[in-house]
């Protein structure tokens, strides 16, 4: 099988596997999860049973049925906000290379001064200034980390933007907005889509991060997150309550990541010494 | 020193992991004191043996069959230090492009006595003496303090001569030359080929010589091997095969490369209208007069050739033109009308007429969009056609170039680099332009491949009466097709008129220190321009700028 014309390997099915199974939880929660999200079942903790499999949160709520659907809004959110960033910071990277000195120079340094504050501090000031809806966290988080997706779409566009095919197009009279999405970003979209993968995973970590500190994704919605905060207690009495949700994300971040080794492996060239050196 | 065969490669095959044969079966043996040219286009194959001589691919390849022995010892059979022994102290390796060879962060010296006392031949103070004696053999200025300099802070020429004695700082028998003079200019080339025949004789060594230029390696090898798509075409004394080749492929070869010697006959003929005509145009980068005080012009369906070495401000006059370097003043008028100084005040008319074609057609053809879409834009773009003529222009346009009307589908990256550089033609075609600047479209070419593509674009002057303002450090294509020619040195034009006037004398003095400065087709060429020449660089410089 062939996925956009290239065989994955072995691990990047592992990757495919894990992702593809998540995504499927995602999209069919309501249908998978054994009981609502908000629901009690249980007494506290309780132990892992034929009725919850995984057993029961700090207030009796089916664990298993919550990590269903806290994938719905983990992954949810997590990719809403990587969308959103590669688009701002890919069309202002493009425009920065490609649209002239005085353009750049403006971007490059308002990119500066936002990356000079660390991100979960600038995070935290926004949404507790806003307060935290999911469309404020998926733009805020969004804008903080299209400075990233800004640094490394400039970066790459500079190179091509120098080439003589685009020279050609200027010397055509072409305009900025053909320039920029003919003849670079078709040219920049290689090294653009591993980072996306990157991207998601760092988003997809830090949204688990707020909630973890209570300014992500607020109750009754279950996210991963959250539900590792909620029950961090449960470890000092040795139950295993919150290392299900934070396993969850780490084999969601080991998926992703496996599929964008894999990516960035298409892209390398091949390499490696001669038989006779 | 005894007669004995200090390389003997036996049916050398070397292959890239995919299974592409790059080498086939060759076989060759070189004696000390004889220098053996390997010819040939690229991907023949040529520096793939030069490395395989030392039994060492480049990444992706392995050497799968034959034998490779150095002095009498098959170096194939030792272990990777054995090996490494070998490298360096038997046979060195000189690569085409010294400025990417060296490291920018050492100096010269250091760089040049590192192999010696690494292989533990020489203590540093030994070494440093053997470099300084090396850099007087090859001619360097000041060869006792040339050492400390950086690459950046010597010239090309020279970079290539110390990269020589870098080869040559551990005594080795053998030097496999890569192209040495292939990056230089011609007048650059002449010092460094000359340098490099005289330390094979003096140290009586053997060598390989890599080229593409037939008229090079006439000068400095005693016998040539013409190679193509890894196979020998043929093995013979250089006498034999410039001026008797046997082999077909041979004899084309020799015969492009003979044409370039001579004057075309067609070149005389009635100017027509003036389309593009420049007065003292003033280029600069910051300080530096990139193009200074130019007057030139162009007439309807002509070529008008601009020559010089590099830095010589050709590229720069052909941006000044199209308003890439904004002029800081002059004038340039494209059929009577001033074009603005900037591109941003042309009109579309005005960016229609001046069409431009690159040297390298890889990057001037963007990789992710089909021939269709490359050549259908400025169509689309200049006349606003509907996408059923802008197809039809395109199988026209493909058609014009000889190419077949099906590539209209295909990627760029699917084509070799001749067709590529038609694609480009194409491009600039499609605008209907009348003057095309073609900026040295052949120079990245093989030989067979440039040939063609002069062909193509003299037949479309024929059909459709462009004008060419044709870029070139190539006198050989001057000769070939240029009705008029400019001569360029150090932003200024120092000769222009007629190729016939310019060709014939009386000459300017640099002209004439250009044009002898070319490669010619006959063995004793080096030798008697050296001896016509006497006097050193620096005296010939002086009467050239005089």
């Amino acid at each position: 099988m062939k996925i956009f014309g290239h065989k994955p390997n072995g691990l990047a099915w592992v990757g495919l596997t894990i992702v593809g199974f998540f995504v499927f939880l995602a999209i069919f929660a309501p249908w998978i999860a054994p009981y609502n999200q908000s629901e009690t079942v249980g007494d506290t903790w309780a132990a892992a049973s034929s009725t919850s499999w995984f057993g029961t949160d700090q207030i009796g709520r089916d664990l298993l049925s919550r990590i269903v659907y806290g994938a719905r809004m983990t992954i949810g959110i997590a990719l809403a906000t990587t969308i959103l960033s590669f688009l701002i910071g890919t069309t202002l990277g493009l425009l920065a290379s490609t649209g002239g000195n005085v353009i750049d120079q403006i971007l490059s340094r308002i990119v500066d001064i936002m990356l000079s504050i660390p991100l979960l501090v600038f995070a935290l000031i926004i949404l507790s200034m806003f307060g935290s809806s999911i469309p404020t966290l998926v733009i805020t988080i969004a804008v903080l980390d299209s400075t990233r997706v800004f640094r490394l779409a400039r970066a790459v566009s500079m190179n091509i933007a120098v080439l003589e095919y685009v020279e050609a197009a200027k010397l055509r009279g072409e305009g900025l907005w053909w320039v920029m999405t003919k003849e670079v970003l078709p040219n920049v979209l290689p090294p653009m889509i591993s980072e996306f993968g990157l991207r998601f995973c760092f988003n997809f970590l830090f949204v688990a991060g707020l909630s973890f500190l209570g300014l992500g994704i607020q109750p009754p919605f279950a996210d991963w997150g959250g539900m590792v905060r909620e029950n961090g207690k449960a470890i000092s009495f040795g139950l295993f309550a919150p290392l299900y949700p934070a396993a969850m994300i780490a084999l969601m971040t080991i998926g992703v990541n496996l599929i964008v080794d894999w990516i960035l492996s298409i892209n390398a060239r091949p390499s490696g010494a001669s038989a006779e050196m | 020193m005894a007669v004995e065969q200090v390389l003997k490669i036996r049916d050398l095959r070397i292959e890239s992991i995919s299974g592409l044969c790059l080498v086939n079966n060759i076989s060759l043996e070189l004696k000390r004191g004889e220098v053996l040219g390997l010819i040939g286009e690229s991907g023949a194959g040529k520096s793939t043996i030069g490395i395989g001589a030392m039994a060492y691919t480049r990444a992706g390849c392995r050497i799968t069959g034959g034998t490779v022995e150095i002095d009498g010892v098959s170096i194939r059979d030792l272990t990777s230090e054995g090996r490494r022994e070998q490298r360096g102290q038997h046979i060195a390796y000189i690569a085409q492009s010294a400025a990417a060879s060296f490291n920018p962060a050492h100096t010269l010296l250091d760089q040049v006595c590192e192999m010696p006392i690494q292989h533990g031949l020489m203590n540093p103070k030994e070494a440093k003496e053997w470099a300084i004696e090396l850099f007087k053999a090859l001619d360097l200025p000041n060869p006792e303090t040339i050492g400390y300099r950086y690459p950046h802070q010597v010239s090309g020429g020279q970079l290539q001569r110390v990269m020589t004695a870098m080869a040559m700082s551990c005594r080795p028998d053998i030097l496999v030359f890569d192209e040495p003079t292939t990056a230089l200019d011609v007048t650059t080339q002449i010092e460094v080929l000359a340098l490099i025949k005289k330390v094979i004789k003096d140290y009586n060594l053997a060598a390989l010589y890599i080229t593409h230029d037939l008229a090079v390696v006439a000068q400095i090898s005693d016998r040539i091997m013409v190679l193509r798509g890894g196979n020998m075409i043929e093995l013979g004394d250089t006498d034999q095969i410039l001026s008797n080749p046997k082999d077909p492929y041979t004899h084309a070869l020799v015969s492009e490369r003979k044409q370039a010697d001579h004057l075309s006959k067609e070149l005389d003929k009635p100017r027509g209208e003036i389309i593009l005509d420049i007065k003292n145009a003033l280029g600069v980068y910051g300080d530096f007069k990139a193009v200074n005080d130019v007057t030139l012009n162009v007439a309807k369906g002509e070529t008008v050739a601009v020559v010089g070495e590099s830095g010589s401000g050709k590229s720069s006059l052909a941006r000044l033109i199209v308003g890439l370097l904004p002029r800081t003043s002059g004038s340039v008028k494209f059929r009577g009308n001033e074009l603005s100084v900037e591109l941003k005040g042309r009109s579309k008319d005005d960016l229609r007429q001046i069409q431009f074609i690159y040297q390298l057609p890889d990057v001037a053809l963007n990789p992710r969009q089909t021939i269709g879409e490359i050549i259908g834009r400025p169509v689309a773009f200049y006349y606003n056609k509907s996408p059923s003529e802008v197809k039809a222009r395109v199988a026209e346009l493909l058609r014009q170039v000889g190419l077949p009307e099906d590539y209209a589908g295909r990627l760029s990256t699917q084509l070799s680099g001749g067709q590529k550089q038609r694609i480009c033609i194409a491009r600039a075609l499609a605008a209907d332009p009348d003057l095309i600047i073609c900026d040295e479209p052949t120079s990245a070419l093989d030989q067979l491949v440039a040939d063609e593509i002069l062909k193509l674009l003299k037949k479309l002057q024929d059909d459709l009466g462009v004008a060419y303002l044709f870029i070139t450090h190539d006198l050989g294509i001057v000769r070939r097709i240029a009705h008029r020619t400019a001569v360029m040195l150090k932003g200024q034009l120092v000769d222009e008129g007629p190729t016939t006037k310019i060709f014939a004398p009386p000459y300017h003095p640099y002209t004439e220190n250009l044009l002898a400065s070319v490669p010619e087709m006959r063995t004793d060429w080096l030798e008697s321009v050296l001896k016509k020449r006497g006097g050193s660089k620096r005296e010939r410089e002086k009467a050239a700028a005089g």
